[in-house]
């Protein structure tokens, strides 16, 4: 059972400003029968650039009932400009909250926004151009990336609940890891310098190793069912162990690179080299 | 929110049932004044002993078995991981499993694990089912190999109630010297089984799906099946699981097997009508309605119902807010993305899958209620189609 807010619910049960508005301004199709959830958002647009009404349909579950409901009621009244700064929080705050597993309907919400504010004023959607890195759910990277930087993500599965991305076959898992990390890695800035300016010693370099190690890494892979274990520092080469699930994934090189490499990189020293203990 | 049981409409019973009056009192004297440990050597334990035999006898004679091959486990999923896991380590030199795709998670995910963490020692094959959910018995017959150490096969589904030829299998399996085991979690009490004129070596059972409390399953070993136990403690259950017995859940389950039989008649007349009614009624009201899972192969109890284009878990809680409890295997109810692994195995549609209710009644419905389920649903769905922007276009 999903524990829905009182507003949620309210939304879901009284849906307000359902329908399509004729001959409509800009109009935002997103999602699709398959994937489960989908919207149709039609917008009035005035000569000063302010929305004066906003409709929805909505194929979906009750939270996705209740984004676009809620959705729609912040609309009325609101200057273009206003509407294309609103992000998925800041529907999931009108909601007062949501289920994390949920967090991808308020993100509908925003994307069928931008869908029909770009209907509107004739512009390319810069989110479809990215690169389709979920297929199942067809989710591109910049979408991805953006979730990621507003919603301050640390997991793939955060990502899936904000974007669906890895939601279906798992396949792209790798991609999305790396994606977490390259942008997690850019909103720091460069972070290791703070760290590379003072000279660590062995002893310091080992303890702050395995400290990522455990807190950051371990539980990271345990969530796919894997493990990791630190086996040796020798200077700059870090030697682990891949266990569990990782033991046997074709893509564990990835994961040690992509992700246990950068990670320990980013927050120990620039220098390291991890290698798997064979 | 408290929403008590007197209130409810509860068609809900493949997920759990009610427990029965009459297993409640058989079990109340053993949570208050009989405490004793079975397997002490005074009287004021042993009477609980020869409580738990008899619950034993209440169980092995609902499907048929002998006493002695009735092992109390905690629950369904205990009992499916001993049979797999025994099976295989009583033959080592074998590395092959047969199962199906529409395994509930407990064989499922134990078979998945068997091969992802044991550095694919072993391997699977789930075999697919028709349409209609239903099994092709040459299919299995051609997945046995001389690698075979177990086939598990679930005896009717818990998503559409489709049944298996669990007895042809186990025969088929016997023939090639194959160990056969069957999750029967949602037909034992509600179809007639007697084990005693199959071939099936390992039966699962559980408490709580057929009125006996929760916390407690069955696992039924037939004679002279080799067995390594899966809890491995004191001399309980003849050795075969250890761990000191669970004497109310247990006597309760026995009580409950009895009456299970009992009701048997009631379960595949009154209740199978009520089943009907409720199935035919919304099909027939509601359009864009269809039924999934084979219309006859089927438990009595159990319907389940598409509704294009509308999402199960909307649908689910405008439910809720009649007090109707019922499942979908929608997408948003199995906490993924992706509709249910049954639903998928069978090819149904994405504008059907997402929009599936199961209905599983059981003897303490009435008509009344399938009237008022009658009554209410096709507004829900309507109300639900005139939100969905691919319901105008029909």
């Amino acid at each position: 059972m999903w524990e829905y807010t009182d507003k949620v619910q309210d939304h879901f049960i009284n849906p307000r400003n359902v329908g399509e508005i004729e001959n409509a301004d800009g109009v935002g199709n997103v999602g699709s029968i398959a994937c489960g959830d989908a919207l149709r958002l039609t917008i009035r647009v005035d000569a000063n650039q302010v929305i004066t009404d906003a409709k929805f349909k909505t194929f979906g579950c009750a939270s996705a009932i209740a984004s676009s409901s809620m959705l729609t009621e912040m609309l009325k009244g609101m200057k273009l400009e206003d509407a294309k700064k609103l992000t998925n929080d800041d529907i999931a705050k009108a909601l007062g909250g949501l289920p994390k597993e949920k967090m991808h309907c308020s993100v509908m919400g925003r994307e069928a926004l931008e869908a029909a504010i770009a209907n509107y004023t004739g512009a390319i959607l810069p989110m479809a151009q990215g690169e389709v890195v979920c297929e199942c759910f067809g989710v591109t990277d910049l979408e991805i990336i953006r979730a990621i930087r507003e919603n301050s993500l640390t997991s793939v599965e955060d990502i899936t609940n904000f974007t669906k991305a890895g939601g279906g076959c798992g396949k792209c898992e790798d991609k999305l890891r790396a994606l977490l990390a390259e942008t997690v890695a850019g909103e720091a800035g460069h972070p290791p310098s703070v760290v590379k300016k003072k000279r660590m010693t062995s002893l310091e370099k080992i303890k702050k190793i395995e400290e990522v190690i455990e807190r950051e890494i371990k539980p990271t892979l345990k969530k796919d069912g894997g493990d990791i274990q630190l086996v040796d520092v020798d200077g700059d080469f870090v030697t682990v162990s891949l266990r569990g699930a990782c033991a046997n994934c074709h893509s564990s090189r990835t994961t040690l690179k992509e992700y246990v490499e950068k990670k320990l990189r980013e927050q120990v020293l620039e220098s390291l080299v991890v290698e798997e203990d064979k | 929110m408290t929403v008590l049981s007197e209130q409810v409409i509860y068609m809900d019973n493949n997920a759990t049932t009610r427990i029965a009056p009459e297993a409640l009192d058989a079990m109340m004297p053993y949570l208050t004044r009989f405490y004793g440990n079975p397997s002490s050597m005074h009287t004021f334990g042993g009477q609980v002993g020869r409580a738990i035999n008899q619950a034993r006898e209440e169980a092995a004679n609902l499907i048929g078995a002998d006493p002695s091959e009735i092992v109390f486990t905690s629950c369904g999923t205990e009992s499916d991981s001993t049979a797999i896991l025994s099976a295989i380590q009583t033959n080592p030199e074998k590395n092959h499993l047969v199962t199906t795709r529409v395994e509930h998670p407990a064989v499922k995910n134990l078979c998945d694990n068997l091969e992802i963490f044991t550095g694919r020692k072993y391997h699977v094959t789930r075999l697919p089912v028709a349409s209609d959910g239903t099994l092709d018995l040459q299919r299995f017959k051609d997945s046995l190999t001389d690698d075979t150490a177990i086939a598990s096969v679930m005896w009717a589904n818990n998503e559409t109630g489709v049944l298996f030829p669990v007895e042809e299998m186990a025969r088929i399996a016997r023939e090639r010297g194959i160990l056969f085991h069957t999750d029967a979690v949602q037909a034992v009490g509600k179809i007639p089984i007697n084990l005693k004129e199959t071939a099936i070596d390992f039966l699962s059972f559980s408490g709580h799906k057929l009125h006996a409390p929760k916390g407690i399953g069955v696992l039924y070993v037939r004679k002279g099946t080799p067995y390594i136990p899966f809890m491995n403690g004191g001399h309980q259950e003849h050795g075969r699981r250890g761990g000191t017995e669970n004497a109310a859940s247990i006597i309760g389950l026995g009580r409950a097997c009895t009456l299970a039989a009992e009701m048997m008649t009631e379960e595949n007349t009154r209740v199978r009508a009520l089943r009907d009614k409720l199935e035919h009624g919304l099909l027939n009201t509601i359009p864009k309605s269809l039924l999934n899972g084979h219309p006859s192969q089927r438990l009595p109890n159990t319907a389940n119902i598409s509704f294009e284009y509308v999402e199960g878990e909307a649908i689910l809680l405008h439910m809720n807010q009649v007090n109707i409890c019922a499942s979908s295997g929608s997408a948003c109810t199995s906490g993924s993305l992706e509709p249910s692994h049954v639903l998928r195995a069978m090819g149904v549609p994405f504008t059907a899958a997402h929009g599936s209710i199961r209905f599983s009644l059981s003897i303490y419905n009435t008509e009344q209620e399938v009237d008022f389920v009658l009554a209410t649903l096709p507004d829900i769905i309507a109300k639900l189609r005139a939100l969905s922007p691919f319901w105008e276009d029909k």
